[in-house]
């Protein structure tokens, strides 16, 4: 492999990267405060993405420039998580609060499946995109090799944004604060006056938005079809596994990890590309079972 | 309640039995006959299901408007292929045994026509693998009740390989970017071995097999990008072939390589301007709305305005496949009525007119040869969008007869295909259509 094809590489990597991120890091964020393992936040890209379709298609058909398909898009992201988070949380997932993990599992996956029909009572099974914003953007060469803006600059952009966004606000804020001490310990937290159960839902928000985003921003270079869903949570999934569940910096590193490791693989040996985000899992969980960037828990007992 | 009465009671439902002694030879006209459908109502098949479906809606409702079989009208039950193998057959029988259904249209996907095909002999019901393409279901073992009514991956594999000979026969170099599932494995390995047959010189320059289902492929294309070669086989489907060709048109891919895409005229309509000219593309089989021989048929034409009022698309070739499946069904019984003198016959009677059936859909005949196999023409194309047209047309078609491309009764593909001799690429039963004007 010469230098030039692992830039290539390389580039491939981060845009994949980028996406996977998006939506790792909105599943890892709501195990963090909620300790569930959301499954229907693989509807939650679905619902985004062809919400964002909608949008996207709709405003092309009007002429709108390029900066407000742009913004259809977030629109799209944060109509969409907010509903879904809503409904997800305050319907469902606070009344099973209490109960066995493995009842709140099967209680999101039960709504994963319901938003699968919904979605196509509302879409239909013919593939759907926003490919116009592609092509807008327009393309760059990187060693003779031609890219789109969209997915070499935008995608890895807006992950990075993401990052460092939501970095800061768990830091800086107060509500951030809040947010990193309840995902600490929801007890304490409580004893010492946060209101866990408002923190719980801001998080969730949150996080169903990034999910969301993560559809959004895929439907202008994917085909949106039925089960689009179920693929991105089984990959986000191993991402958040492998970082440790719960850990922000630890998804960023892990995604680019995996997108990076992936598109070594289609250069190199393509019959393992689907095996990379998985081997990389399994390694990793076999040397530290919680996960790479796991801190030592406090003791609950 | 003697044994007479018992059967004119419940007659559908006692004959479902076929194999128990109370059959009998004769059978007695039903008021209707029970057809079950698999089609894919969930998951990505479904732009292939859901317009069959659709397809099988329509016709049916006409045929039996028209007054079915001999008066015996068609009543349709579908089943979800979604549902998974395992599901799917225990809904299957359930039909047959139960619900009295006497042909099943079994199915779309490969792995359930391989898993359905040995079930529905042992139940001896009448079952027709409407959209499948694995050529190893039907020449793995000889089935009685078994029948296909179109195409196998031999056919349109070797079709496509004739024409991009034809067409293109200097290329050095061929990539494949084929979905890692059974279909995506299989025919690549046919293309490659009768490619390599017919043109031992050329070189294979990478093997992408990308996850059925990938979201993207912009990793896979820039490595095509570097590696620039001379053709670019997939023979993906469905929303995996749109990500493909749209990625790899807003890339600049398709102006480096000649694109070859067996089954792209099902994605025509959905990509819109997106497919660049000079793309190699195919449609398994002869179906495609503009069929030059058929495009002015009476029939032909009107079923496409039925189906786009119906559905606001143009019908792909899942419709048509459905339309042979459901005429080779009409006409098989026609034929063992005529044999039966005019009497209803029995399931045994239809598939013994099966064989040998020929029949028409709504574009060229398709014969029905003796080991169940359906030879129907395959067609192909390169696309072009002339300006104004919202989307691309297959155009310099060339139809190449199924009996020229398809493993003779008996043999086997994998070793059939590396027979294949170069004299097949001047064959004069090779139609080709110049494009009138422009």
């Amino acid at each position: 492999m010469t230098f030039d094809l692992l830039l290539l590489a390389l580039a491939d990597g981060f845009s994949y990267a980028g996406l996977l991120f998006l939506v790792a890091l909105g599943l890892t964020l709501i195990f963090g405060v909620m300790g569930i393992v959301n499954v229907a936040h693989g509807s939650f890209y679905a619902f985004g993405g062809y919400t964002a379709a909608t949008i996207a298609l709709w405003l092309v058909e009007r002429q709108a420039p390029t900066f407000v398909l742009l913004g259809g898009l977030l629109v799209a992201a944060v109509v969409v998580g907010v509903i879904l988070g809503t409904a997800v949380e305050a319907g469902l997932l606070r009344r099973v609060q209490d109960k066995d993990p493995i009842l709140q599992l099967l209680v999101t996956f039960a709504a994963f499946m319901i938003f699968e029909d919904l979605q196509r009572l509302i879409w239909g099974a013919q593939p759907q995109t926003a490919a116009e914003i592609v092509d807008r953007l327009g393309n760059v060469e990187l060693f003779d090799v031609t890219y789109t803006v969209y997915q070499v600059i935008l995608i890895p952009a807006v992950a990075a944004i993401a990052y460092l966004l939501l970095r800061g606000f768990l830091r800086r804020t107060r509500i951030g604060k809040q947010i990193v001490a309840v995902t600490h310990s929801r007890e304490v937290a409580t004893a010492l006056g946060i209101n866990a159960r408002r923190i719980g839902w801001l998080t969730f928000l949150i996080g169903a938005v990034l999910g969301a985003l993560g559809g959004a921003l895929a439907a202008p270079i994917t085909s949106l079809v039925p089960g689009v869903g179920t693929d991105m949570i089984v990959l986000s999934f191993s991402v958040v596994a492998t970082a440790g569940l719960g850990q922000i910096t630890g998804a960023l590193i892990t995604a680019l990890m995996i997108g990076v490791a992936r598109s070594i693989a289609v250069y190199t040996m393509p019959e393992l590309e689907v095996v990379v985000p998985y081997l990389i899992m399994v390694v990793v969980l076999l040397i530290r079972p919680s996960g790479l960037f796991t801190v030592a828990q406090a003791r609950r007992i | 309640m003697g044994l007479r009465s018992l059967l004119g009671a419940c007659a559908l439902s006692m004959l479902a039995l076929a194999g128990s002694p109370l059959a009998l030879a004769q059978a007695d006209k039903p008021a209707e006959l029970k057809i079950g459908i698999t089609t894919f109502v969930t998951g990505p098949a479904s732009v292939f299901g859901v317009p069959g479906k659709a397809a099988a809606e329509l016709w049916i409702e006409e045929f039996n408007a028209a007054g079915g079989i001999n008066g015996v009208k068609l009543a349709p039950i579908y089943l979800d292929e979604g549902l998974g193998g395992d599901n799917l057959l225990s809904e299957y029988r359930r039909l047959v045994q139960e619900q009295g259904v006497k042909v099943m249209l079994a199915s779309i996907s490969s792995g359930n026509c391989n898993i359905i095909a040995p079930v529905a002999e042992d139940l001896k019901v009448l079952n027709i693998l409407w959209d499948c393409s694995t050529e190893k279901v039907l020449e793995d073992r000889r089935y009685k009740y078994v029948f296909r009514t179109q195409a196998n991956a031999t056919t349109e594999m070797v079709a496509t390989v004739l024409y991009l000979l034809r067409t293109k026969p200097d290329f050095k170099t061929i990539a494949v970017v084929n979905q890692d599932y059974a279909w995506g494995r299989d025919s690549w390995e046919i293309f490659r071995n009768t490619l390599l047959a017919l043109k031992p010189d050329v070189k294979i320059v990478a093997e992408l097999f990308p996850k059925f289902g990938a979201p993207d492929y912009s990793t896979e294309i820039s490595r095509l990008s570097a590696l620039k070669p001379d053709v670019i086989l997939s023979t993906a489907w469905g929303g995996d072939l749109d990500t493909f060709v749209r990625q790899a048109s807003q890339r600049g891919l398709i102006k480096k390589s000649t694109m070859v895409l067996p089954l792209v005229e099902s994605s025509l309509e959905r990509l819109g301007t997106a497919v660049p000219d000079g793309v190699i593309g195919g449609m398994r089989g002869d179906h495609y709305y503009l069929h030059p021989e058929y495009k002015d048929d009476a029939r032909h034409k009107a079923f496409v305005q039925k189906f786009r009022a119906k559905t606001k698309a143009y019908p792909i070739y899942p419709v048509y496949h459905m339309v042979q499946a459901l005429e080779a069904l009409a006409a098989g019984y026609d034929k063992a009525i005529k044999a039966n003198k005019g009497k209803w016959p029995t399931t045994e009677q239809v598939t013994d007119a099966m064989r040998g059936l020929e029949f028409r859909g709504l574009t060229r005949p398709v014969r029905i040869r003796e080991d169940g196999q359906g030879l129907e023409d395959q067609m192909l194309g390169v696309t072009r969008t002339l300006p104004g047209q919202p989307f691309a047309t297959l155009t310099n078609l060339t139809l190449v007869p199924a009996s020229l491309v398809t493993t003779p009764v008996g043999q086997r593909s994998p070793e059939w295909v590396k027979t294949v001799k170069p004299d097949l690429l001047k064959s004069p039963a090779i139609k080709t259509f110049p494009d009138a004007g422009n």
